[in-house]
This record gives C-alpha cells, structure tokens and sequence, in this order.
C-alpha cells in the first residue's frame, strides 16, 4: 500500500528529508520501522530500538502495535519538548 | 473570540486573549493563565536563540484533545492556547494558557493541567542555539512526572 511518512526535528535533520511517499507492505508501525531501519546508516541509527522514538499514526501519538492503513499518514519524531 | 487554539509566528498579547476569552460571559469568577518564555540559558550554557519546530495539522489537533479533556475534568468554561513557532529570542514569550471558571480552584488546576500535558503530548521541538553550536533541546523526565500526577501516562522521554 502507499503511505505517507514524515519525520520531525533531530530524525528529519538526520535523515536529510521531512517528508516522503512509500510503498510498503508494513501490517504495523512496527513492521514499516523495521523496514525502514534498513534503508540507510542514517535511518539505522536514528530509528534504532531503544531510541527515545515516538510515533503518530494518522496525527495521533501511537505505538508500534497500531496498524497502517491505505493512504495513511505517519510519523516518527523524537520526544517532544514544547511549552 | 477566534479558535481556542492558535500555533503561529507572531507574538501574543495577555489582556487582549483574556478579554476576549472571559468577553460577555458572565458566570465567571475566575481567570488563569501561564505565559511560558525564552530564558538565555539551560543547561549551564547560554541560549542566543530559540528555534521551535512543530508537525502543522497534528499540533492543533493535540491541544484541542487536551482542551477537550480539561473541559471534561475541570468545571471550566472556556480555555485558549496560543504556541509560538519559529525563531524566538530570550525575553520572547512562547506560549499562553488561559482558562475561565466561576471559581479559582477549576481555573488554577485546568491550567497547569493543559502545561503539564502540552510539555509531553503536543509536538513541538525546541533547537537552541549555543556557544557550541545549535543542538536539540532533551525532554525532561520531571516533565512526564508532571503529567502523571493527573494520573496520565505520558511516556515522552
């Protein structure tokens, strides 16, 4: 399926990249991070487990159990630190 | 009276939000608001600047859910949250929480509520930039802690 997938802060600086369209056959969040600690160093090493990552599925905090969805949208980013 | 949520580059201004929140409403007793700014340091190190970043849609959203969840906790009858984006000086304010009620109590507790959720559920991130260099501003544990005081998990760090 074709998803959405964004990346704030210290992940997007990383990364090189805020945004991008992919195709995957993720069942979960956690299916599409494991893909995608595969993609690059990069990717490996600001994704890794045991990172401080958080997730949004859809523009809501989620975790790793929730399940993608056709044309969904997600999200990776780091702790938040507004206010 | 505009949305009760505002993420946007321009500065604030205290009365003119209270007036407009408590405007003709005349059940209320009571006004409270925290205004949040930019110190010129943390962490021993001098801040010149401060960069806040934040994911446009998802932000507004999470602090209507925090808004809907204070209304539903709290006896309060109206509640705005003004967050500053972009690049901020110490001295700049950065972000406004107010809320009206007929009594202090609901005012003071849905206010630092609406703080103590924002810190860990709203996403904005915080870039300072140092002697050293620019680096990401880390969560505070204390931060979570604050949160599960209302018996909330807030699992951000």
């Amino acid at each position: 399926m074709k998803i959405t997938v964004k990346y704030f802060a210290s992940i997007r600086e990383a990364l090189g990249q805020g945004y991008e369209q992919r195709e995957t056959t993720a069942i979960t969040l956690a299916d599409l991070r494991n893909e995608l600690l595969a993609v690059s160093p990069a990717h490996a090493q600001v994704l890794a487990r045991g990172k401080p990552v958080r997730m949004a599925l859809d523009q809501m905090m989620s975790d790793e159990s929730a399940p993608l969805r056709e044309g969904c949208e997600v999200a990776f980013f780091p702790p938040v630190t507004g206010g | 009276m505009t949305g009760r949520v505002a993420v946007q580059t321009e500065d604030f201004d205290l009365s003119t939000e209270i007036a407009a929140l408590r405007v003709s409403d005349k059940r209320v007793g009571a006004v409270c608001s925290f205004v949040g700014t930019v110190r010129d340091r943390n962490e021993g190190d001098q801040v010149a600047t401060l960069e806040l970043e934040h994911y446009p849609g998802m932000t507004e959203k999470a602090i209507e859910t925090m808004i809907d969840a204070a209304m539903a906790r709290f006896d309060i009858f109206a509640a705005r949250v003004i967050h500053r984006v972009g690049l901020l000086q110490p001295l700049d304010q950065i972000v406004l929480v107010a809320v009206t009620s007929a009594h202090r109590g609901d005012s003071f507790q849905a206010c630092e509520f609406l703080m103590d959720y924002l810190k860990t559920q709203a996403p904005f991130w915080k870039k300072e930039e140092t002697p050293a260099g620019a680096r990401w501003v880390d969560a505070r544990v204390s931060d979570d802690a604050a949160l599960a005081r209302w018996g909330l998990q807030a699992t951000n760090c």
